[in-house]
């Protein structure tokens, strides 16, 4: 009884010990994807660094499902860059190509008329009620490259959350019963 | 080491590294393309000039675009952007940029083109300082690649010049 009773002890105190060193290791893991994920945003200075596309209001040349880089310099705003702006009253951000640019003398102040390349109208319709303009603190970047394709893991997993927690649960049963 | 979940772990971090290289490379070619584009545009007629109901001046013109972007195209170009947009200076405005007319070339074939339009956009003035107003037309390109960096350049054409007087 005593040897059994020796051996448990033994077992539970190995299942512990794994179990802690697990859980650092999927900590560090997490830590460090926070790490590079703010240290995109410094070195790119926007807030939100990369996007995945969500509408096919960009198409052709931007379809649903690519993912955006983004970069937020100090350079003026002009014609034809493609950005990504925020309008009050909407989560989420549009990322449409600006058409108008009329910039004041001496502040350098810009109002932004932008539109999607794939829609008929410009974005009046989607600013907000009475906004006419955007101003630069609307302006979450400027797109600077794309990767095609690569955001569709992102578009699924929202659409059908069930598949999000299908990876995180196998991610955790593999993290759980690896033999290490 | 070996189980299933390890190698097919190792073998998905792989071949998505292998895949952004392989874009980042993609994208890097295109830096050895020297592009030598050509353009020319015409102001056939002022078709309309009215101050609107806002107070602000609206032009309509029909324009004549032609141009050569056949050697912006590389492998890796999905589409070249392009647009002419009026760019001039007001008093209250250090810069004006209102886009007339834009299209989209999906291939090389259709890069080199001559067109007659109306402008597509509105030429509204923030205000009324159209008359007698000196500008540019300005045709800008975007890259758009398969993937990787865009990149953008512009042909500026001067000495364009609107009535006078409403018309």
């Amino acid at each position: 009884m005593g040897r059994i009773e020796e051996t448990m002890n033994s077992i539970k105190s190995i299942q512990i010990r794994r179990a802690l060193s697990q859980a650092i290791t999927l900590g560090i893991m997490l830590a460090s994807a926070l790490i590079v994920w703010k240290t995109l945003i410094c070195i790119t200075g926007s807030e939100s660094p990369i996007v995945v596309v969500l509408t096919g209001s960009m198409e052709p040349g931007i379809k649903k499902g690519d993912i955006l880089l983004l970069h937020m310099s100090k350079d003026p705003i002009r014609a034809g860059e493609i950005v990504v702006f925020n309008v009050e009253g909407r989560d989420i951000p549009i990322v449409h190509r600006v058409i108008k640019v009329h910039e004041l003398q001496y502040t350098g102040e810009v109002d932004v008329l932008t539109k999607g390349d794939n829609n008929p109208v410009d974005d009046i319709g989607l600013y907000a009620h009475g906004q006419l303009w955007l101003q630069r603190h609307h302006i979450l970047g400027r797109v600077v490259g794309f990767l095609p394709y690569f955001g569709w893991a992102t578009i699924i997993m929202n659409e059908k959350p069930i598949i999000k927690y299908v990876l995180v649960g196998a991610l955790g049963l593999l993290a759980v019963t690896s033999k290490d | 080491m070996h189980s299933f979940g390890y190698r097919a772990n190792a073998l998905l971090t792989f071949s998505v590294m292998v895949l952004a290289l392989m874009c980042a490379m993609a994208s890097l070619s295109d830096n050895l393309n020297s592009p030598s584009p050509s353009a020319n545009v015409q102001v056939l007629k002022v078709n309309r000039f009215q101050k609107s109901t806002q107070g602000n001046d609206e032009v309509s013109m029909t324009l004549n675009i032609s141009a050569n972007l056949q050697s912006l195209f590389t492998w890796n170009t999905k589409q070249v952007f392009v647009f002419l947009a009026a760019e001039y200076e007001t008093p209250k405005n250090s810069l004006n940029q209102v886009s007339l007319w834009d299209g989209i070339i999906p291939s090389i074939e259709h890069a080199k083109f001559s067109i007659h339009t109306t402008n597509k956009y509105r030429f509204t003035d923030q205000g009324s300082n159209l008359r007698g107003k000196e500008y540019d037309l300005t045709l800008h390109w975007h890259v758009m690649p398969k993937t990787g960096k865009m990149f953008a350049d512009k042909l500026v054409m001067t000495g364009f010049r609107l009535p006078e007087e409403y018309r």
